[in-house]
């Protein structure tokens, strides 16, 4: 009766919590094709709107009369189990977006940044939201066939602290794009058994429980 | 401009539709809703009921979540919210909202996210 409906997967009966985790970038730097590659439906649309009154809404000039935001996003969804459900949501990241992050996004589990690395630049906001914010995320280097950066590199190009896993990957590969998602829950596991530990751990022993399989992979083409 | 009684968000094709939709009202009770809040049926669509409401209760059949109803009806995610409040009050559908704590800086717990890990290593 109606192909949007039916075109549907359900969920099962059983399924009571939803989890989120978002994956952050600039224009075409391979979001939708990471939510894709490992989504159980074809990524969905939508958008949220925030009017927002008397507030300069962004630094160009004359456009203070403006009173809403909208963004819009891409998402997909992975069964986890009979009751779990993980919503991997695309998001751009340029500064209107942010206005909306507590809105839609408080209570994710963690964000990947995905970087194009010709354009490291186009990922320095969103990395300093994302701190800002208190989101715990991993940056990924979509895999452009580019010049190949050492780690390093990227590391200083993105002021990237140590303990933040950095890896590649290739957006369109269902098993590179599980992958990154392994290495942030990965991540989060181990701040959060940190944390639970009494949250004096440094960085170094944070690097030492990430398994070696959650560095960058070696990756020559 | 001042014949404008009030800037309407959505779809800049249909705000009328949108406004309809609520009735120009807002819910501060709607923030309950979160993007990935399962949503159940109760009850079977009723005849007199707003179309978009017999849509919501079709999908919901199966738990769905807040963001594909969104998805699926083209409407803001704000919109969907406040339409989901008027069916909870009503007793039309359930919600099971997420488990996780929607608190900034603070981490999941560590049992939830060895089950993520178990779910995507089987992907």
């Amino acid at each position: 009766m109606d192909s949007a409906i039916s075109d549907r997967a359900a969920l099962q009966a059983t399924a009571d919590n939803g989890l989120k985790i978002v994956v952050v970038g600039g224009f075409g730097v391979g979001k939708t094709t990471m939510v894709r590659s490992v989504s159980e439906i074809r990524p969905l649309n939508t958008e949220e709107t925030m009017t927002r009154a008397g507030e300069d809404v962004d630094d160009l000039g004359g456009v203070h009369s403006k009173t809403s935001t909208t963004v819009a996003f891409d998402f997909g969804r992975i069964t986890l189990d009979a009751r779990s459900v993980l919503y991997l949501f695309g998001a751009p990241g340029q500064e209107r977006f942010w206005f909306l992050w507590d809105r839609l996004f408080s209570g994710t589990l963690g964000a990947v940044v995905l970087v194009d690395t010709r354009r490291l630049a186009d990922s320095w906001y969103a990395i300093d939201r994302l701190e800002h914010h208190g989101t715990p995320f991993i940056v990924a280097c979509n895999d452009f066939g580019g010049p190949l950066h050492t780690e390093q590199q990227i590391r200083e190009a993105l002021d990237l602290s140590p303990d933040v896993p950095l890896v590649e990957c290739d957006a369109r590969d269902r098993s590179s794009s599980k992958y990154v998602l392994i290495t942030l829950v990965e991540h989060l596991h181990a701040l959060s058994v940190a944390r639970a530990e009494g949250g004096g751990a440094s960085a170094a022993s944070l690097d030492a429980d990430q398994p070696l399989a959650a560095l960058t992979p070696e990756h020559n083409p | 401009m001042t014949s404008a009684p009030r800037p309407r968000p959505g779809r800049d094709d249909a705000p009328d539709r949108l406004y309809t939709l609520t009735g120009g009202r807002s819910r501060s009770d709607s923030d309950v809703f979160d993007l990935v809040t399962l949503v159940v049926a109760e009850c079977d669509p009723a005849p007199g009921m707003q179309s978009e409401h017999v849509a919501i209760l079709r999908m919901c059949a199966r738990p769905t979540a807040l963001v594909e109803i969104s998805a699926t009806l083209n409407l803001p995610v704000g919109i969907v919210r406040i339409m989901l409040c008027d069916l909870l009050d009503t007793g039309r559908i359930s919600a099971r909202h997420p488990r996780t704590a929607r608190v900034a800086d603070r981490l999941p717990d560590t049992d939830t996210l060895e089950q993520v890990l178990v779910g995507l290593r089987n992907l």
